[in-house]
């Protein structure tokens, strides 16, 4: 899977959970700051990606996933 | 006695027990007079009306009184249930009461409850099942009555959440609540639908430090990413199970009252399991937590308001510390 393939992926997630529009989830974006996501909806965005990418990604791990970009690039390394 | 061939008429057991199950026969809810709202909470912890809302849903919840206990609590719903499902305390000869927040170990609360009821010498145990407590108590009933072991039961969850919480914790303090359900179980009636379906429980201890009071003086402690984590995976394929069990599509049910723990948990699992939002119990908003209290006291609620519909398929789902959970449909009485 290409980033971009998981940028993409990971922009459906985050609409569907959070209602942020696809084409605001940017890689640069912060997810608390920008996206005005939470705790618990990052949990949500985990869950989801896990069934959608194969990649699991434990809550000890997500407070270190602060931007789009950090998600993409765990997503990538560890599928 | 003619040997082993004698036959039974349908639906008679022969251990004396009622072989067309059992029934719920009314709900009776009580909460405190004292009630606490997010700004009375936001001056005393750092935290805000709008973060409450949208992280747990609550926007008010009642806390009992100084001198007010479980054992007291348990006793007003448990008398408006009585009240409302026609029999006299005579009738009952069991009582169960789930909770996980009593004042003291021993005496149970249930064997009170009963005698201030007025309810003569019946079976009296307490349940802690944690949140999960009041589903497993109903399965506890319907399946005495079916043996023949009790004719009606009482069962009522009853909480004082507030004597054990950490009141400087804000992840935690927002939460919880004290209150107080219950309901009347007795024998399904003869050639009727089975009231209460086939319970599906069970527990997850190895997640069980997720959710402690680890003391008598230690507040609650909740780690609540893992604890959204689990519920919003791990339940709905209970919820399914249970009414596959009892012969009934989730996107039946009359009503989905699951366990009244955050909204955000109520809401997810709600999704997963198809259910559109406005057959979905919200007493969080107004209740708080109450544990084992919550889905009989949300049932009560509703029945007083006129939002239950009689005779239609409810579906319940407990879920809690342990972690212990537990799911079953009903029928509204």
């Amino acid at each position: 899977m290409t980033d971009q393939e998981i940028l993409a992926g990971l922009a459906e997630i985050i609409d569907e959970i959070a209602g942020v529009p696809a084409d605001e989830v940017t890689p640069e974006k912060n997810f608390v700051e920008d996206l005005d996501i939470d705790s618990l909806s990052m949990v949500e965005i985990a869950v989801a990606a896990q069934d959608k990418f194969g990649v699991e990604i434990p809550d000890e791990q997500l407070k270190d996933l602060k931007t789009v970009q950090d998600v993409v690039n765990y997503v990538s390394k560890n599928s | 006695m003619k040997g082993g061939g004698e036959r039974l008429p349908a639906g008679v057991n022969p251990l004396g027990g009622t072989a067309g199950g059992a029934r719920i026969l009314a709900f009776g809810g009580y909460q405190p007079d004292n009630v606490v709202t997010n700004d009375d909470l936001a001056r005393r912890v750092d935290t805000s009306d709008e973060w409450i809302r949208s992280r747990v849903g609550v926007v008010s919840r009642r806390i009992a009184g100084p001198e007010e206990t479980v054992t007291d609590m348990a006793t007003a719903a448990g008398g408006k249930a009585l009240a409302g499902s026609g029999l006299s305390a005579g009738d009952i000869d069991l009582v169960i009461v789930a909770t996980c927040s009593t004042e003291v170990p021993i005496p149970n609360v249930s064997a009170s409850v009963a005698h201030r009821l007025g309810i003569a010498a019946p079976g009296a145990y307490d349940l802690n099942a944690a949140c999960a407590g009041f589903c497993y108590a109903l399965a506890n009933a319907s399946d005495a009555i079916r043996a023949g072991s009790a004719r009606n039961v009482l069962v009522v969850g009853a909480e004082r959440m507030s004597a054990w919480m950490d009141w400087d914790d804000r992840s935690t303090c927002i939460i919880f609540a004290d209150g107080a359900g219950a309901a009347v179980v007795g024998p399904a009636r003869a050639g009727g639908p089975d009231g209460i379906g086939p319970v599906v429980w069970g527990s997850a201890g190895d997640l069980a430090e997720r959710i402690t009071i680890p003391g008598r003086n230690a507040g609650l402690r909740q780690d609540g990413q893992a604890v959204f984590r689990w519920t919003t995976t791990a339940l709905h394929p209970v919820a399914l199970q249970a009414c596959e069990r009892a012969g009934v599509k989730p996107r039946d049910v009359s009503v989905f009252v699951p366990h009244q723990a955050n909204l955000r948990i109520i809401e997810a699992i709600a999704r997963k399991l198809g259910i559109p939002r406005e057959r979905v119990a919200d007493d969080i908003i107004h209740a708080g937590n109450t544990s084992s209290a919550s889905i009989p006291l949300a049932l009560a609620r509703m029945a007083e308001r006129g939002e239950l519909e009689p005779g239609t398929p409810a579906l319940l789902l407990g879920f809690g510390a342990g972690m212990c959970y537990a799911a079953q449909v009903v029928t509204v009485p």
